[in-house]
C-alpha cells in the first residue's frame, strides 16, 4: 500500500473543496472496498478524505419518498422500519449481500461505488482495460465464468483495447434499479440528481468508468419513491455458496397485484452486466396477466434472447432465465 | 459401546486445555513473538511461470524510508548445505526442493524472486511493490488436460521396486470384462488449497553465528529442525524450532518451504531477527495444495451384486522440480472384497509449484472416485448402495491377505443408516421434493491407513502432585494437548488441572510431525507408556513405605493417590511418596513404537458418511442439510475434541464437494482465485447439523491405547457421499468437482 495522507473534513462543503483541490484524493466511507483496493495496489490515492463524520446517516420518509443518507450503514438500512414497510425489496437485497460484519461497516454511498470483483482487475500482473485502459481485457478469453452476458465484450461497440465484460457486484443496486430511485450528488457547482438508471455506466468505450459521477463529486443520499410493491417483492440471489458470496445472478422482482392479476411489474438483474440490468419490457409483458409458471418462463426467455455468453458463462443464460422464473413465483406466491 | 452426540451423559471429556488462552488472545502464534530488534520482510513473487530473471531494479524500493535490504539471487548469502551455483544456471531435475534466491531460474508463477526487509511491515509492503523484475520468458505448460499425454510413472516409483505406487494387479482381468454390469467413468478434482485462516509466518533469530531459533508455523518442529540444520550445516541442537500454537494447517506445514528459508537467510545476512508473514494471495503459491487429479475407474459386478473387478487409474499434477506422490488409487485395493483389482498411478509435471499433502491426501481424492463409481454401479444393478457395499464387505485385507487388527465398519454402516433413516429413502432419483427442493440421500465409505511412528515422551511428577508431560508433537487444531492430558490423567489418576502438556518445541523429546493422523496412535502411546513408567516408579518408591505396595502388587490410581487393588483403601498420595523420599520431582522418558504386529495384521481406520441434500430445481444450488458421520478408529481418547475433528473433516468435505476450486489462467500460468472472495470455503450457512458417532472399541493390536487415527478419515469419503446424494436428488451424476449450480441446471 502506498503511503497516503489522511484528511477529515468537518462539513460537506469542506469535503467537496478538499476533493476539488486534490485530484488524487479519494473519499473513504466504510473502507470495505477501498482498503482492499489499496492493499492490492489497484487504488493508490495520495490522500484519503474520511467522510464518516459528515451528517449523512439519516434515513427518513418525507412526502412521497424515502431518503437514505449516503453514510447510512447497510445494516442500519436493512433493519430500518420505513425501509422494511415501504421498500422490503431493498432490505432483502442488502441482507443478501456480504456478511454481517461487512454490512456493519459498508455505507450506501460506498455500496453504489464499489468496484467489480473481476479477478483480473484485482491483479496488477494481469491485463485489464478497466484498471489499465488499453492493456486488454484479461477475462474475455480467460476465466470468465462469473462475467457479463448482456452488452458485454468486443461485439458491443468496444474493441480489444476497450472492452470489459465485468459485472457490477452490488446487490443493493439491483433492488434500487428495479425501484424508482434517484441519486443525490453534491459537487463544487451545487447539488444535482441523477435517475438511478443513469448513475452506473455500461462498459462501452471507457470501461475505466463505472459511473457517471464526476471527479470530486460526493454522493449525499439516495431517494426511493413510494410504490405499491411491498406485498409482492422478492430478491433472489443465486450463488456458489449459501452466504457471503457475490451473486452468480440475482433478480429483484417488484409486482403490484390485485384480484389475482399483475398490474405493475419491475425487474432488475444482477451479475449479468456492467451495471444492474433493468428488464424494461417486463411491465408490458405481465400487466393484466394472471401469474403462471408458463407465463413467467416466456417472460424470462424473452429477455434472454439478447444475452450473449463468453467462453465459460453460457450457463448464466439458462440460470438467469430460471432465476427470473423462481423470483416471479416467489413474488406472486405461486408454487 | 456406541456413543451419541453432544448430550451424552456418560461423556467425561475434557474441554480444550488451551481453549481459554486461544479465545482470549493470550496464545502466542508464530508472527506474534515480540523479539527485540525485529525487522519485517515482504516477498516479491514472479509474474511468469517459466523463464529466468534478467534484471532486478530495486533502486526505487531501496529509497523508501526504513528499507534495509532488497534480497534476491543477486545478493543473497550462500546456503552452506546447497551445492555451489552453476553458471550459467541449469534447471534441476525432479527431486530438488526449490532453492530460494539461488539462481535466476523461474519454475512457477508466484515463485519468490526478491524480498524487501524494512523497519516496519508497511514500509516493506510499499517497497516490495516498487521492485521491478524483468524476465526472459519461456513457453510454459500449466494446463493439466492439454498435457495429460505427458504423464508417466513417477521416477521415484521407477527406482523403488517396493513402492506402493507401483502398478498393481490381483486376480484375473477377464473377471471385469465378463462382469454382468460394468461402469467406466472419469472423475476430476481441481486444485484445492489448504488456506488455513492463520497465514504462514516465521520469525527467524540468529542467537549467535551458529545458533538459530525460528518461530515458524509448521506441523513438525523436529523435521523442520533437521531440515534447517542440514541446510545451514549446523548440529541439530543448534537449531531450535518453536510452534506452540497454530491456526490451522491441514498439511500446508508439513515441510520447510522456500519462504521459511528466505527469512532465515535474510536474518543471517542482516544480523537482525526477521519476520515474514505471507499475504493471502501468496498462500496460493507458497505452501502446496491438493493437486489437480484425473481418475478413471472401470468397475463391474455380477447380477447378484458381487464385485467382479475394479481398475482404478489416477494421474495427479506435480511440479517440474519435485515429485509429489499420494495414495489416490490405493484404497481401491483394500476397501472391498473384490477378486480382480488393478491400480495405476501417474504423475504429470507442469510449470507449477509442488503440491503437498492436504487433509486426507490422495485418499480423499481417490475415495471420491471409488465411492462415486460404487454408487453408479449400485444404481446400474438396481440395488441399494448400502446393501451393495455390505455385500462386498472385506472380512480381511484383500490386498495383503492379512486379518484386520480390528474392523467395525459394518457397525458404522448400521449406525449411520439408522440415524439418517436410510430405510425410508426412495430408491428412484429425483423422486422426492421437500418445500419445492429436490431431496436426496447419499452415502460413502471411508478408510485411512494406520500410521504410528516412533515417539518419545517425558513425564515428570512434582512434589506438589502436579505433572508435566512433554513431547515435541504439534497441535495444528485437533486438541493434541487436551488428548494427551486425558491419557496422562487416566494412567496416573490425577485431576486434569494438575497436568500440563508441553508440545511444539524442538527441544522436547522426539515426536513425529502432525500428519497422517498419526499423533494419537504414536505420541498418545508414548505418553501412555511414559505415564505408566512414572507410575510404576512411584509404586516402587511406595513399596519402600508400605508392605501393600511391594513388588508385584497390583495398584489403582485415582485422585492423586495409589491404592492397592487388594483392599482399595488407605491409598498413598504421590505428594507423600515424593516427600518421604525427599524428592522434588520424579522424571521418566520413554519411547514407543510399532512392533511385529504390523506384519501380522492389517490396520486401518474405517468409517462412513450419510448425507442429505436439497437441490433447488431452478437454480441448481445444493445445500447439505444433514450429515451423519460414523467412525471406527479404535478407542476414543477424548470425545469432545474427537467430535470437533469429525465435524471439521465433514466441513472440509463440503468445501471439497461443493465449492473449493483454485482456477488458473493458463495463458499466464497464474491463479486468478487468490482471495477468499473468489476461493470459496464453506461459511456457517453451508454447514448443517453434523451428527458424529463412534464405535469406540479399542483396537488392542494397534498400540497400548487401542486408538487409531481420526483426522483424515473425517474428510475421506465426504465428497463422494455428497455427490451421491446430489445424484439421488437430481438424477445428475457430477464427476467433476466442485458441484456448482452451473453443473446442475
Ligand atoms: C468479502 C466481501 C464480500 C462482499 N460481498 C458483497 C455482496 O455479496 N453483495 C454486495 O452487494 N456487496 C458485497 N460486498 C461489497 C460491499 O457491499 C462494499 O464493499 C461496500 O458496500 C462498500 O461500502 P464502503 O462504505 O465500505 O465503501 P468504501 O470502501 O469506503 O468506498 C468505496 C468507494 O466509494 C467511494 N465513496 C464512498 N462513499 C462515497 C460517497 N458518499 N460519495 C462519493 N464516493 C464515495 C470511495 O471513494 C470508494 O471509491 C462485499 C465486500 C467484501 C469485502
Ligand atoms: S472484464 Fe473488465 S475488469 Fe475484468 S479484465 Fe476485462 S476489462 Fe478488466
Amino acid at each position: 500500500m502506498k503511503p497516503f495522507q489522511y484528511l477529515r473534513p468537518k462539513t460537506i462543503a469542506e469535503a467537496i473543496s478538499m476533493a476539488a483541490d486534490y485530484p488524487e484524493a479519494q473519499y473513504i466511507a466504510g473502507g470495505t472496498n477501498l482498503v482492499d483496493l489499496m492493499k492490492r495496489g489497484i487504488a493508490s490515492p495520495s490522500k484519503l478524505i474520511d467522510i464518516n463524520h459528515l451528517p449523512l446517516k439519516k434515513i427518513e420518509h418525507r412526502y412521497d419518498r424515502l431518503r437514505i443518507g449516503a453514510l447510512a450503514l447497510n445494516s442500519d438500512v436493512a433493519k430500518n422500519k420505513s425501509v422494511l414497510s415501504r421498500q422490503p425489496l431493498l432490505a432483502q437485497a442488502l441482507l443478501a449481500g456480504a456478511s454481517g460484519q461487512l454490512r456493519n461497516m459498508a455505507t450506501v454511498g460506498g455500496n453504489l461505488l464499489q468496484r467489480t470483483r473481476c479477478s483480473y482487475f484485482y491483479d496488477l500482473a494481469l491485463p485489464c482495460n478497466k484498471r489499465k485502459p488499453g492493456s486488454g481485457c484479461g477475462a474475455e478469453a480467460g476465466v470468465n465464468r462469473t462475467h457479463a452476458i448482456f452488452f458485454a465484450g468486443n461485439g458491443f461497440g468496444g474493441n480489444e483495447k476497450s472492452s470489459c465484460i465485468a459485472v457490477h457486484p452490488s446487490d443493493m443496486c439491483v433492488a434500487l434499479t428495479a425501484l424508482d430511485t434517484e441519486v443525490v450528488i453534491n459537487g463544487t457547482s451545487g447539488e444535482r440528481r441523477v435517475p438511478f438508471k443513469d448513475f452506473h455506466r455500461l462498459s462501452t468505450l471507457q470501461p475505466e468508468l463505472d459511473t457517471n459521477l464526476q471527479p470530486g463529486e460526493l454522493v449525499t443520499a439516495i431517494e426511493v419513491t413510494d410504490n405499491a410493491f411491498a406485498q409482492h417483492s422478492h430478491y433472489l440471489k443465486v450463488r456458489d455458496r449459501a452466504s457471503y458470496a457475490f451473486a452468480l445472478v440475482s433478480v429483484a422482482a417488484a409486482l403490484q397485484m390485485d384480484g389475482g392479476r399483475i398490474w405493475d411489474a419491475r425487474m432488475a438483474l444482477g451479475g449479468v452486466a456492467h451495471k444492474p440490468w433493468r428488464y424494461w419490457a417486463i411491465d408490458l409483458m405481465l400487466r393484466g396477466q394472471a401469474p403462471s409458471e408458463k407465463l413467467f418462463r416466456e417472460v424470462a426467455e424473452h429477455e434472454m434472447q439478447s444475452a450473449k455468453a463468453t467462453t465459460q458463462n453460457a450457463f448464466k443464460i439458462k440460470l438467469t432465465s430460471n432465476a427470473i422464473v423462481a423470483a416471479l413465483k416467489a413474488a406472486t406466491g405461486i408454487s | 459401546m456406541k456413543r451419541q452426540s453432544l448430550d451424552n451423559p456418560s461423556d467425561t471429556s475434557l474441554s480444550r486445555v488451551d481453549g481459554a488462552v486461544k479465545v482470549t488472545g493470550a496464545a502466542t502464534y508464530s508472527a506474534e513473538y515480540a523479539i527485540p530488534g525485529l525487522v519485517h520482510a515482504v516477498l516479491v513473487t514472479s509474474t511468469i511461470a517459466k523463464g529466468s530473471i534478467t534484471a532486478i531494479d530495486s533502486r526505487e524500493a531501496e529509497a523508501v524510508p526504513g528499507v534495509l535490504a532488497v534480497i534476491s539471487h543477486l545478493n543473497a548469502i550462500t546456503v552452506p548445505g546447497w551445492p555451489a551455483k552453476k553458471l550459467p544456471a541449469e534447471r534441476v531435475a525432479a527431486g530438488t526442493a526449490l532453492r530460494v534466491f539461488y539462481d535466476p531460474l523461474i519454475y512457477f508463477d508466484g515463485q519468490p524472486v526478491a524480498m524487501v526487509v524494512a523497519a516496519t511491515h508497511e514500509q516493506a509492503v510499499h517497497a516490495a511493490s516498487l521492485v521491478r523484475v524483468t524476465y526472459q520468458q519461456e513457453a510454459h505448460q500449466t494446463h493439466f488436460e492439454k498435457n495429460i499425454g505427458q504423464a508417466g510413472i513417477p521416477q521415484n516409483v521407477q527406482r523403488a521396486k517396493n513402492s506402493p505406487f507401483q502398478d498393481y494387479e490381483r486376480g484375473d482381468a477377464s473377471a471385469l470384462r465378463n462382469a454382468d454390469v460394468r461402469i467406466e467413468a472419469e472423475y476430476t478434482i481441481p486444485t484445492q488449497h489448504h488456506q488455513p485462516l492463520e497465514p504462514h509466518a516465521i520469525i527467524a533469530v540468529w542467537e549467535a553465528e551458529d545458533k538459530l531459533t525460528v518461530y515458524d508455523k509448521n506441523q513438525g518442529v523436529k523435521s523442520a529442525q533437521g531440515q534447517l540444520a542440514q541446510a545451514f550445516k549446523l548440529p541439530r541442537e543448534n537449531v531450535q524450532v518453536v510452534a506452540t500454537y497454530i491456526g490451522g494447517a491441514f498439511g500446508s506445514g508439513i515441510r520447510v518451504w522456500p519462504h521459511t528459508m528466505a527469512a532465515v537467510m535474510a536474518a543471517k545476512q542482516l544480523k537482525r531477527p526477521v519476520k515474514l508473514v505471507l499475504g493471502r494471495e501468496q498462500m496460493f503459491t507458497s505452501v502446496g495444495y491438493r493437486p489437480y487429479t484425473k481418475q478413471k475407474i472401470s468397475i463391474g459386478a455380477a447380477k447378484d451384486g458381487r464385485l467382479a473387478g475394479i481398475v482404478h487409474e489416477g494421474t495427479g499434477q506435480t511440479s517440474m522440480y519435485e515429485e509429489h506422490l499420494e495414495r489416490t488409487v490405493l484404497a481401491s485395493r483394500a476397501l472391498y472384497a473384490c477378486p480382480h483389482v488393478a491400480t495405476r498411478y501417474r504423475l504429470l509435471p507442469l510449470d507449477v509449484n509442488t503440491p503437498t499433502w492436504m487433509r486426507g491426501p490422495g485418499d480423499a481424492t481417490g475415495m471420491f472416485a471409488l465411492e462415486s463409481a460404487m454408487d453408479e454401479l449400485a444404481y446400474a444393478l438396481k440395488t441399494d448402495p448400502l446393501e451393495f457395499r455390505l455385500k462386498n464387505y472385506a472380512e480381511s485385507d484383500p490386498e495383503r491377505n492379512l486379518p484386520w487388527s480390528a474392523k467395525s465398519l459394518r457397525e458404522c454402516y448400521e449406525l449411520g443408516a439408522e440415524k439418517i433413516g436410510w430405510k425410508n429413502r426412495l430408491p428412484e432419483p429425483r423422486s422426492v421434493r421437500r418445500n419445492g427442493m429436490l431431496l436426496g440421500y447419499g452415502m460413502a465409505s471411508s478408510l485411512y491407513g494406520f500410521h504410528r511412528h516412533p515417539s518419545r515422551a517425558r513425564a515428570v511428577m512434582h512434589a506438589d502432585g502436579s505433572v508435566i508431560v512433554q513431547s515435541a508433537t504439534m497441535d495444528i487444531g485437533p486438541g493434541t494437548g487436551t488428548a494427551m492430558t486425558r491419557i496422562a490423567t487416566k494412567v496416573l489418576g490425577v485431576n486434569a488441572k494438575k497436568v500440563r502438556f508441553d508440545l511444539g518445541h524442538s527441544a522436547l523429546p522426539d515426536a513425529p510431525g502432525q500428519n497422517g493422523s498419526s499423533t494419537i496412535p504414536s505420541v498418545g502411546s508414548a505418553v501412555h507408556v511414559a505415564c505408566e513408567a512414572l507410575k510404576s516408579k512411584l509404586v516402587t518408591l511406595a513399596g519402600e513405605m508400605s508392605e501393600k505396595f511391594r513388588p508385584g502388587a497390583e495398584v489403582v490410581a485415582r485422585n492423586g493417590k495409589i491404592f492397592s487393588s487388594a483392599d482399595d483403601k488407605d491409598g498413598l498420595s504421590y505428594t507423600d511418596i515424593l516427600k518421604h523420599h525427599r524428592l522434588n520431582e520424579l522424571e521418566v522418558t520413554e519411547a514407543s513404537k510399532s512392533g511385529a504386529e504390523r506384519d501380522q495384521y492389517s490396520m486401518y481406520s474405517f468409517g462412513c458418511h450419510f448425507v442429505e441434500v436439497e437441490v433447488d430445481p431452478l437454480t441448481g444450488e445444493v445445500r447439505v442439510t444433514r450429515v451423519v458421520t460414523c467412525a471406527d478408529v479404535g478407542a476414543i481418547i477424548n470425545y469432545k475434541t474427537a467430535r470437533s475433528q469429525s465435524i471439521g473433516g465433514v466441513v472440509g468435505g463440503i468445501g471439497m464437494a461443493l465449492m473449493e476450486h483454485s482456477e488458473m489462467d493458463h495463458r499466464f500460468g497464474r491463479y486468478v482465485t487468490t482471495d477468499f472472495a473468489s476461493y470459496h470455503i464453506p461459511v456457517h450457512a453451508d454447514v448443517p447439523s453434523i451428527e458424529v458417532y463412534y464405535i469406540d472399541k479399542p483396537d488392542v493390536q494397534a498400540n497400548p491405547i487401542g486408538s487409531k487415527g481420526l483426522g483424515e478419515i473425517a474428510i475421506v469419503g465426504v465428497a463422494g457421499a455428497i455427490a451421491n446424494a446430489v445424484f439421488h436428488a437430481t438424477g445428475k451424476r457430477v464427476r467433476e468437482l466442485p458441484i456448482t449450480p452451473d453443473k446442475l441446471i
